[in-house]
C-alpha cells in the first residue's frame, strides 16, 4: 500500500487561500503566501481556482536533477525530502519541476516545498470543503468514478428542465 | 509583526508621498480599519469641503487582523466625505485587496488632492508609485484589472478600482475589487473618479509576523468550527445571501414596487433556490467562491444564460459572481420584476460599471412609481415605458444612469434628493431614503428595532451599521440578555417580540458597537453576532488579537474603542451638518414608514407602521446610551471619558 498523500479536487476549491496562510504560519511563523508550499492559481475572469502543490512524484525530476543529491524519497512516508544541509541553492530543481511546486526562499537562499507537515497537513486541516484532502493515492479516483456515473445517470433522465 | 504596517499620505495634486509608522498608542485608541479611518477623515478632510473636490480625502485601509489567522480577515475599508449624502462616506469590501495591501507593508492610505490626468497607484513592498492610467481610463471594472496585470506583468496584483460610473462621477459609484466585491455605498467610487484616480494596484511579498503562531493556529481552528457550525452560515455557503431575501419575502419584509407593497408575489423565478439552480447549471456542482481565508464561501459563480433580454443587451454567457440579496431587491422586488434573468443581467451591469446596485435599483424603482403616478411622463423618460415590472426598461435605465446619457439617467446619477428637487411635483414624498441614501429592499415597518437602525446609521440608511437582525428569531429573553449584556452589563428591558419598541434601543446600540469592532479588525460581519446568535464577538476577539498581534486587550477595552470611533463618526456628521430632525440630513425615517401600513405578508406584518411617538422615545433612549443629549449632540462628559475633547487641536499623525 502507498502512504497517504495530498489529494487535490480542483472543482471544489473556493479560492479562499487559507491553505497558503496556514502553511506559511505553520512553517515560518509568518503570514506570507510567498513562503507557502501551496499556491492557488486563479483565472478570476473564469471563476477558476487551482491549487498547486508538490505531487511527491515517484520518479521525481527534482530528485534526479539535484547535483548534490540533497533530494531523496522516503517511501514509508510517501514524501520527497530536501536535506537543507546539503542544498546549495542552485535552483535546478525549481527549473525542472513540472508543477512549479518547488520554490526558492530568498531569506535562507535554499529551496523549499511541501513536507506534508509530519503527517498532519495544515492545508487539509483548515480546508473545510476539502479541496485539498489527505488520503491513499490509489483511492483518489473512486469518488470521481461515482460522480461521473451520476452525471451519466442525470443525463439519461427524461424531462430535464434546464438546458443552457 | 502585524502591528508594524505603515500609513501613507499621497497628494495627487503635488505628487508628494509621505509614509509613517502607526504608533501603538493609536492602535489602543482606534485599533485600525474603519475606526482609525474615521479619525483620519475627521483630521484630514477639510470641514464642509466639496466631496468631489480636491479637499476631500479618500482613505483606503485594511483592518488590524487582516491577513492573520482570524477567520475571514479580508476586509478593506474605504472612507471619504460622501458625494451622495454630504455626510460620512464609508464602505467596506471583501475579496483579496486588503491582505495584499498588508503584505505590501501598509494599513492605511490617505489620498488627497486631484491628479492632473488619469493616474493609478502601484504599491509594492514599501514603495508607492503614481503611474499614468491613460490605458486604463474608460475600462470596465474587470477589464481595467486584467489590463493592469498585463501592464505590470504579474497575475497576482490586486486592485481597488474606480469603474466607468466612478469616472463619470455617478454619486453612488463603488470602489471595486475582483469580479464583484464592492465597497458599495455612499459613492466612494465617485470620490476616486473626482481625483482622476483609476485604481490602486497592490502586490506584497513581505512577512507579517504572527505573535504566537501555534496558539493562533489552534485558536483559529476553534474559531472556524464555531463559525461553520452555525446553520445560518451553512445556508449562506449553499445559497449565498439570496437566502435572506427569500426568507424575508416569504414573511412580508421586502420593499415591492418601490414602497407600495412589502412582498413580491409570483416570485418563484427569483427565489434563492432558482438562482442556485442557474449557478449549478452554468458553473457546476461546486459553484461557490470565497473571500480571503473564509470557510463560509457565500459567493456564487454564474454565467448569464440565454434569454431574449440577455441577447438584446449582449451579455449571454458573461461570467459574474453573486448575485447578492441586494440585487434581488434592486432588480426584482423594488421594480416589481419577477425574472432571474433580469437579476443576473442587472447584477452583471452594476459590477462592470462599478455602481451601487442597491442605490441604482431603488432610484429607478422610485422613478417607476413617479411614472405610474404621472409625475414623470414619456417625455422625461425619452420614450421608455418606465412602469413597474418592465424588465427591459429597468436594464436600459441602468445604462442611462451609469453613462449619464439621458436627461433622467443623468439626473438620477446625482442621487435621490437632488433628483427630487429638480423633478418637484411632490416627488420627494415617494423617495425612500435616510440622509439622502436609499434604503435597502428590506422593509422595516414591522420591526421598530431595525427601523431605528436605518434611521440612525452613521452613513445614511444602512443595515450594516447597527442592525439587530437576530431580533427576527424571537429568541427567549434570557438568551438575548446573555448576548446583549456582555461585555457591558445591561439590566434594562428586552423583548423577544420584533414588533416591540422596548429594549430595541439597547440592541441597536450594542450592534453598532459590535459592527464597529469587526470593521476595525477587518473581519466579515457574517462571523459575528449579525445573522447568527452563536457567532463570536467581544469575548472572543481579545484572544484572536493577542495570538496574532501580541496586543493585549480586554473585551471592555474593545468596547470602549468602538464607542470612541462611533463617536468620531457622529462628530464628523455633526460637523458636516447632521441635525436630528432634518428630513434630509437627520436621524429620521420618511413619512411612508409612519403613514402607510404594510399591505401584504404574515399576520404579524400586515398593518404595521412605525409609531412616530414611540420611535422618537426609542431614539432618545438610543442617544442616551451613546452619551448624547436629547438633540443627538455628544455630552461634554462623554467626550472627556472617550478622550475626544481635543480632537481638533491634536497634531496630525503624518
Amino acid at each position: 500500500m502507498e502512504a497517504k498523500t495530498l489529494i487535490i479536487n480542483y472543482e471544489k476549491c473556493t479560492g479562499c487561500r487559507r491553505c497558503e496562510l496556514v502553511c506559511s504560519v505553520y512553517h515560518d511563523g509568518v503570514s506570507n503566501p510567498m513562503r507557502s508550499r501551496i499556491k492557488i492559481e486563479k483565472w478570476e475572469s473564469e471563476g477558476l481556482y487551482i491549487p498547486i502543490v508538490c505531487r511527491q512524484c515517484i520518479d521525481a525530476p527534482c530528485m534526479k536533477a539535484c547535483p548534490v543529491k540533497a533530494i531523496s524519497r522516503d517511501e514509508a512516508r510517501g514524501l520527497v525530502l530536501i536535506d537543507q544541509n546539503l542544498c546549495i541553492g542552485c535552483r535546478t530543481c525549481v527549473s525542472v519541476c513540472p508543477f512549479g511546486a518547488m520554490s526558492y526562499n530568498p531569506w535562507e537562499k535554499k529551496v523549499f516545498k511541501c513536507d506534508l507537515c509530519e503527517g498532519n497537513p495544515q492545508c487539509v486541516r483548515f480546508c473545510e470543503i476539502k479541496a485539498v484532502d489527505y488520503g491513499k493515492p490509489e483511492k483518489e479516483s473512486l469518488p470521481k468514478k461515482r460522480e461521473a456515473a451520476f452525471r451519466i445517470f442525470e443525463a439519461g433522465k427524461l424531462g430535464t428542465t434546464l438546458s443552457y | 509583526m502585524a502591528l508594524n504596517r505603515k500609513i501613507a499620505l499621497i497628494d495627487l495634486t503635488t505628487g508628494k508621498i509621505e509614509m509613517a509608522p502607526i504608533p501603538l498608542e493609536y492602535r489602543k485608541r482606534f485599533l485600525g480599519g474603519r475606526g482609525l479611518d474615521a479619525y483620519l477623515l475627521y483630521k484630514y478632510a477639510k470641514p464642509n469641503c466639496d466631496p468631489l473636490g480636491p479637499d476631500n480625502v479618500l482613505i483606503i485601509s485594511a483592518g488590524l487582523l487582516v491577513a492573520t489567522l482570524a477567520s475571514a480577515s479580508a476586509r478593506t475599508h474605504i472612507m471619504a466625505k460622501s458625494p451622495l449624502t454630504n455626510l460620512l462616506g464609508s464602505a467596506n469590501m471583501g475579496g483579496f485587496f486588503a491582505p495584499e495591501l498588508r503584505w505590501a507593508g501598509f494599513d492605511h492610505l490617505i489620498i488627497t488632492g486631484k491628479a492632473e490626468k488619469p493616474v493609478y497607484l502601484f504599491i509594492h513592498d514599501d514603495e508607492i508609485e503614481i503611474r499614468d492610467a491613460k490605458n486604463l481610463w474608460g475600462k470596465s471594472v474587470t477589464e481595467a484589472q486584467w489590463a493592469v496585470r498585463e501592464e505590470l506583468d504579474d497575475p497576482d496584483v490586486k486592485c481597488a478600482v474606480c469603474g466607468p460610473a466612478g469616472e463619470k462621477l455617478v454619486r453612488f459609484a463603488n470602489v471595486m475589487t475582483g469580479i464583484k466585491d464592492a465597497a458599495g455605498r455612499t459613492g466612494m467610487g465617485a470620490v476616486m473618479g473626482s481625483k482622476n484616480l483609476k485604481m490602486v494596484a497592490v502586490r506584497g511579498t513581505k512577512d507579517i509576523k504572527i505573535a504566537h503562531p501555534q496558539e493562533a493556529l489552534e485558536f483559529d481552528k476553534k474559531f472556524i468550527e464555531q463559525i461553520v457550525s452555525a446553520k445560518v452560515n451553512q445556508t449562506q455557503g449553499a445559497l449565498g445571501t439570496p437566502f435572506i431575501w427569500g426568507a424575508t419575502n416569504s414573511w412580508g419584509g421586502v420593499r415591492t414596487n418601490n414602497f407600495q407593497y412589502n412582498q413580491l408575489l409570483y416570485a418563484d423565478d427569483v427565489e434563492p433556490e432558482r438562482l442556485e439552480e442557474i449557478a449549478e447549471a452554468t458553473m457546476g456542482k461546486y459553484h461557490m467562491a470565497a473571500c480571503f481565508g473564509c470557510q463560509v464561501h457565500c459567493r456564487a459563480k454564474y454565467k448569464i444564460p440565454y434569454s431574449p433580454l440577455a441577447e438584446k443587451f449582449g451579455v449571454v454567457g458573461a461570467y459574474d459572481e453573486g448575485p447578492e440579496y441586494t440585487s434581488q431587491g434592486a432588480f426584482a422586488s423594488e421594480p416589481g420584476c419577477v425574472s432571474a434573468d433580469t437579476i443576473l443581467i442587472g447584477n452583471h451591469l452594476v459590477d462592470q460599471y462599478g455602481v451601487d446596485n442597491l442605490e441604482i435599483g431603488s432610484l429607478i424603482s422610485w422613478a417607476m412609481e413617479l411614472y405610474e403616478l404621472g409625475i414623470l411622463t414619456k417625455k422625461e423618460t425619452e420614450g421608455i415605458d418606465l412602469r413597474f415590472g418592465n424588465d427591459e426598461a429597468l436594464i436600459e435605465m441602468i445604462h442611462h444612469v451609469c453613462n449619464r446619457d439621458t436627461w433622467l439617467g443623468n439626473l438620477l446619477a446625482e442621487g435621490g434628493l437632488k433628483a427630487a428637487e429638480v423633478i418637484g411635483k411632490g416627488s420627494i414624498k415617494y423617495l425612500v431614503h435616510v440622509k439622502g441614501m436609499s434604503n435597502l429592499h428590506s422593509d422595516e415597518r414591522p420591526t421598530p428595532g431595525l427601523a431605528l437602525n436605518v434611521a440612525t446609521a452613521s452613513r445614511g440608511s444602512d443595515h450594516l451599521r447597527s442592525r439587530p437582525a437576530i431580533d427576527l428569531y424571537h429568541l427567549p429573553v434570557d438568551v438575548l440578555r446573555k448576548i446583549y449584556s456582555t461585555p457591558i452589563p445591561y439590566d434594562g428591558p428586552l423583548s423577544s417580540d420584533h414588533r416591540e419598541y422596548i429594549g430595541k434601543a439597547w440592541q441597536v446600540f450594542w450592534q453598532e458597537q459590535c459592527y464597529m469592532a469587526v470593521d476595525c479588525l477587518g473581519i466579515c460581519k457574517y462571523h459575528t453576532t449579525f445573522l447568527g446568535a452563536t457567532l463570536p464577538n467581544f469575548e472572543d476577539w481579545p484572544k484572536a488579537i493577542y495570538y496574532n498581534t501580541g496586543l493585549e486587550m480586554t473585551p471592555q477595552e474593545i468596547w470602549e474603542i468602538a464607542e470612541r470611533t462611533n463617536m468620531i463618526e457622529r462628530l464628523y456628521n455633526l460637523r458636516e451638518g447632521l441635525q436630528k430632525d432634518d428630513p434630509y440630513k437627520g436621524d429620521v425615517l420618511v413619512d411612508r414608514y409612519h403613514d402607510e401600513p404594510c399591505r401584504r405578508g404574515a399576520p404579524d406584518v400586515i398593518g404595521s407602521v412605525i409609531d412616530r411617538k414611540k420611535f422618537k422615545e426609542m431614539r432618545e433612549e438610543f442617544y442616551r446610551y451613546k452619551g448624547l443629549d436629547g438633540d443627538g449632540i455628544p455630552l461634554r462628559e462623554t467626550l472627556k471619558r472617550l478622550g475626544l475633547t481635543d480632537l481638533d487641536a491634536e497634531p496630525k499623525l503624518i
